[in-house]
């Protein structure tokens, strides 16, 4: 209860602001923001609950951004129906890419998920229908009522996809899928033993980890009026999505949540700010500090300090 | 005795090593046996291939009636053969308790009950080996002996109707041992059928009904554990010529 209540004043409180606040910036850099939380709960899925470590973020991500602009271009399929298009064709790749990788285990699956992103990019490179190399120019339809601009309305949809995100991981974590997936990570022989389908398990957690990167990827050609595919299948997604559940802490749902928030907010002041090659600098120092001073993240330096009323 | 378990002629091997070479043997319902043999001489790999965590290259293993060989773990340990294992691997990241759920969960209740249900009935498991007061630690921080427990305490979660108790006395002290023995001689009584992997000849005699025993891959010698002690082939294996 406790649970939506908060989420319910979330997305409350991102429809005030679009409501209130006239400064498109903010929206902007929100956006961004709201974006990553979507892919860092979605990462921590598999990374987190199961251990399996993806560094495949940006071809999921990026296939959904892709599967929305081609078919915007194709049908000018409204947002809603490019979202729900983009999650099924992850959620797909999650799926293939599971039952042909899952079998590896530690770094050999780290190391099959990069393959996937540059195979992903070929594909759309040689792509011309969407765009190919050059990219695509998309003109983005006048905003839904009752939006007055396309930004805040983004910002709202990412803020709700954010909700969903969280509250399937969250379903996820508590129930017997969490614990069968927990009990992979700590020793995957005796969670077979205990009766745990560990292969299907682990397929379905990729699938649903790649079905929300694409849900969070799908908005993108809409925010920036164009794809193309350099910046699309860029592993900074893949580098954000790892480093906010890293930093957040992978135990509990929130804290890649806790991380994400940090980790974007803090490198969209720094873009703006300083500039964007730092940006990236100080997502690598961030991820040291922490792996080095609070390996459980936010949420084990939290579980440290005796704060609780005995 | 009508044969629960029945292993024919299976063989494993590890790229030029030969771990397994044509074993044969039938275990049945309720009964107690020990497996012996030097470090090295296949035990655990036989167990490994009965309970799925590897796939034996030749022969067949009939559990109930049924072929099992080409399942995979998790539906073996569901149709009923659960396993401890040698080297402790608790899920870590979970209380003692929780550990319980998982097979609970998994095995006996799939998707249907509550948790509430389950952590009364891991609770109930937890009482049988004494770790009722560890439900809540976290499981990394058990000691060696209440690490042995819970491998027992979880593979009895899983309801099995065979046993296997790979090296669950190892590294105890004697009365440590009789704890362990203790268990495993109530879960029997209870109706399981119980195969004790075990170095500690002692506690193997004493437990089991019939004793094989394996060397190098192959089954040397079959017997009550009297006639086992006695066979001049274990001796060698043991001892050397």
């Amino acid at each position: 209860m406790k649970f939506w209540i908060s989420c319910a004043i979330a997305l409350g409180g991102a429809i005030a602001l679009a409501a209130i606040l006239k400064n498109e910036y903010f929206f902007f850099a929100g956006y961004t923001v709201l974006m990553f939380i979507v892919l860092a709960t979605a990462w921590n899925i598999l990374g987190g609950y199961a251990g399996y470590v993806n560094f495949g973020t940006p071809a999921f991500f990026g296939l959904g951004a892709y599967t929305a602009a081609v078919l915007f271009k194709a049908f000018e399929l409204p947002l809603a129906l490019q979202i729900v298009a983009a999650a099924t064709m992850s959620g797909l790749l999650g799926l293939g890419a599971g039952l042909l990788t899952l079998r590896l285990r530690g770094i050999f699956f780290a190391i099959a998920t990069i393959a996937l992103v540059v195979i992903m990019e070929t594909l759309f490179i040689n792509w011309r229908y969407a765009g190919g190399a050059t990219g695509l120019q998309l003109l983005r339809p006048p905003p839904t009522a009752p939006f007055e601009s396309y930004i805040k309305m983004l910002f709202v949809v990412m803020a709700a996809l954010a909700v969903i995100a969280v509250a399937i991981a969250r379903y996820i974590e508590t129930s017997w899928l969490g614990r069968g997936l927990r009990a992979i990570r700590d020793s995957e022989e005796a969670a077979e033993a205990s009766g745990v389908p560990t292969l299907k398990l682990k397929v379905f957690a990729c699938t649903v980890s790649g079905a929300l990167m694409g849900v969070a990827g799908a908005p993108m050609p809409m925010y920036l009026s164009f794809i193309e595919p350099a910046s699309t299948f860029n592993l900074n997604y893949a580098i954000g999505a790892l480093a906010s559940p890293m930093i957040g802490g992978t135990a509990h749902y929130i804290g890649p949540v806790l991380g994400a928030i940090l980790l974007a907010s803090f490198q969209q002041i720094v873009t703006v700010t300083i500039s964007n090659e730092v940006n990236v600098l100080v997502v690598g120092v961030m991820l040291v500090v922490f792996v080095v001073a609070a390996p459980d993240g936010i949420l084990g330096l939290l579980k440290k300090i005796p704060w609780k009323r005995s | 005795m009508e044969a629960l378990l029945k292993v024919r002629e299976v063989s494993k091997h590890f790229g030029g090593f030969t771990a397994l070479s044509q074993v044969s043997l039938e275990i049945g319902r309720g009964e107690r046996f020990g497996l012996i043999g030097p470090n090295g001489s296949g035990k655990t790999t036989l167990i490994n291939c009965i309970s799925g965590a590897l796939r034996n290259d030749g022969g067949s293993i009939e559990f109930d009636g049924a072929e099992i060989s080409s399942l995979p773990a998790y539906q073996r340990t569901r149709r009923g053969i659960a396993r401890s294992f040698q080297i402790p691997r608790p899920f870590t990241s979970m209380s003692v308790l929780e550990n319980l759920v998982v097979p609970l969960e998994y095995v006996q209740h799939r998707g249907t009950l509550h948790i509430a249900d389950t952590r009364a009935e891991a609770l109930e498991i937890l009482r049988t080996v004494g770790l009722q007061d560890k439900a809540q630690t976290q499981s990394n921080r058990l000691t060696q002996v209440e690490l042995r427990k819970l491998e027992l305490a979880r593979a009895m979660a899983a309801r099995p109707r065979l046993l296997i108790s790979d090296e669950s006395m190892a590294g105890l002290s004697g009365n440590e041992v009789d704890e362990v023995l203790a268990i495993l001689r109530t879960l029997n009584e209870a109706g399981i059928t119980i195969i004790m992997i075990e170095h500690i000849m002692q506690a193997v005699m004493r437990f089991s009904q019939r004793v094989v025993c394996l060397d190098a891959g192959r089954i040397i010698c079959e017997g009550t554990p009297e006639a086992i002690v006695k066979n001049p082939d274990v001796q060698r294996a043991y001892l050397g010529a």
